[in-house]
């Protein structure tokens, strides 16, 4: 510490108190933070902490997981952990998937499923955290469902990696539909497809190169000049949009990409948020 | 005499020049705090309506709630009156969020609480009740009154962090200059209620 900063401390009994709050405050959010478990490095979406599946299962489940990431940008993240930390499970569920941003933090499309295996003296605990962005087509009570009659009665078995398969399977079959390529190119793009296009190439384009057809070269020059630079304005600007959906789409993948293409397609988390969805439950 | 003259105009021009230095210093320093802390301060607002919002989302789940174990346990009128009153009054109490002192959200605070300890009491009773627990739609109201709680844990999680990085941001020197000027107030937090966080033990 230098001295100016020091002597201001001693003589002033108020900032000396302010500074102690922030460097409290601070080291209460670092002990926060390192509750946690760290992302994993490279970034997968299963991080089997726990060690409940076999070397091979842990690789299909991945490429699973990862293959659906690429088809549709929702990221299904699998976490098992042997201690809770004295969280509740929705409570660790939640901060873990913020923390670690599961999902694309434009469409909040992340989804965590959190594992700990039951032990000799610990209930078995598992946890569907569904983001803000999914809840619409994993409700609670489908989440409740899927934790119910998907995973527990299999856990039961002891096999972690069937419960698992099955409620990743039905979680892809639910959240397909919402941001598949197509919804994410219209989201990207911001506004969509423009129907007027369409009207422009129907009732001006066309007619203009018929007109050409029709009425000769000079007389469309003259009468529709102004319509068919709109239209050029318009197709330009569809054909920037349009090339703008791809640059964005490899641009957003890139970002997910630092450091992981090597790996996988999947390269990393990205940034969604949970505002409390979900369900599980224990065995 | 032109020479003290001389002396006398380096000398002020050299005064004035720092002055103007130092007055777009301040200037653009307190423009640019004044401007983060009106950020700070709207994004704990949103964040409070979120924290609203899903109260209220809870809040309205009751009616329903209500009406379905009516009709399975009508006799629990005085668990059943509770849980509605409390709403009543939990539903009346809200804050500005220009407002956020202590005492307000401790008042918020004390009528949401009525309601998760009337709720809690209520989920009790129905345990007694198989035939209402394998009703589906009971089922229904169960898991999303989970979630909404869960929901609320969340948002008032993510409130407090605001308010956190909002209220050591405006105590801060010297950003506290500032602060002071432009009367930034410091944000109240939710506290954790003593019991209330956990769930109730269910005993037979």
């Amino acid at each position: 510490m230098n001295s100016p900063t020091k002597y201001r401390l001693e003589n002033n009994h108020i900032m000396k108190k302010i500074f102690s709050a922030i460097v409290l405050l601070f080291a209460g959010l670092a002990v926060f933070a390192s509750d946690l478990p760290a992302r994993p490095e490279p970034p997968t979406l299963v991080t089997d902490m726990a060690n409940v599946f076999t070397q091979s299962e842990r690789s299909q489940l991945e490429s699973k997981l990862v293959n659906f990431f690429a088809n549709t940008s929702t990221q299904i993240a699998v976490v098992t952990v042997n201690d809770l930390q004295g969280y509740d499970k929705a409570d660790f569920a939640f901060r873990l998937g913020e923390a670690w941003g599961i999902g694309d933090s434009r469409f909040n499309n992340g989804i965590l499923i959190l594992l700990k295996p039951k032990t000799a003296n610990s209930n078995g605990e598992v946890f569907i955290a569904v983001g803000y962005g999914l809840e619409g087509v994993v409700p609670d009570i489908t989440a409740k469902q899927i934790v119910e009659h998907e995973m527990i009665p299999l856990f039961k078995e002891n096999n972690m990696y069937g419960g698992i398969e099955k409620a990743t399977s039905v979680l892809i079959d639910l959240t397909k539909g919402e941001y598949n390529y197509k919804q994410y190119a219209k989201k990207t793009e911001k506004g969509g497809f423009n129907p007027f296009i369409i009207f422009i190439l129907l009732f001006v384009v066309f007619p203009i190169l018929f007109g050409r057809r029709r009425r000769g070269f000079y007389s469309t020059g003259n009468r529709s000049s102004l319509p068919f630079w709109l239209a050029l304005g318009m197709m330009s600007g569809a054909g920037r949009k349009h090339s703008g959906f791809f640059n964005d789409f490899s641009s957003g993948s890139g970002s997910f990409g630092g450091g992981g293409s090597s790996f996988g397609s999947f390269g990393g988390f990205g940034g969604g948020g949970f505002g409390g969805g979900g369900a599980g439950g224990s065995w | 005499m032109n020479k003290t003259l001389k002396i006398f105009l380096i000398v002020l021009g050299a005064i004035v020049g720092l002055f103007i230095i130092t007055a777009i210093g301040a200037y653009s320093f307190g423009k640019k705090a004044y401007n983060n802390m009106v950020d700070m301060d709207e994004a704990v607002a949103s964040k409070w309506s979120q924290v609203e919002n899903v109260y209220q989302r809870r809040a309205d789940l009751i009616p329903n709630l209500v009406n379905t174990v009516k009709g399975y346990a009508a006799h629990e009128r005085e668990t059943l009156e509770a849980v509605i009153n409390a709403r009543a009054k939990a539903t009346s109490v809200t804050i500005d969020p220009s407002n956020l002192d202590a005492a307000s959200l401790q008042k918020f605070q004390e009528a949401q609480s009525g309601l998760t300890s009337a709720l809690s009491r209520l989920m009790v009773v129905m345990e007694q009740y198989p035939n209402l627990k394998a009703n589906e739609n009971f089922m229904n109201l169960q898991a999303q009154l989970e979630g909404t709680e869960n929901r609320i844990t969340v948002e008032r999680m993510k409130f407090n962090e605001t308010a956190q990085l909002y209220n050591a941001y405006i105590r801060k020197f010297p950003e506290l200059l500032i602060a002071n000027m432009f009367g930034f107030e410091k944000k109240a937090y939710f506290e954790a209620e003593q019991g209330a966080e956990k769930a109730p033990e269910v005993q037979f």
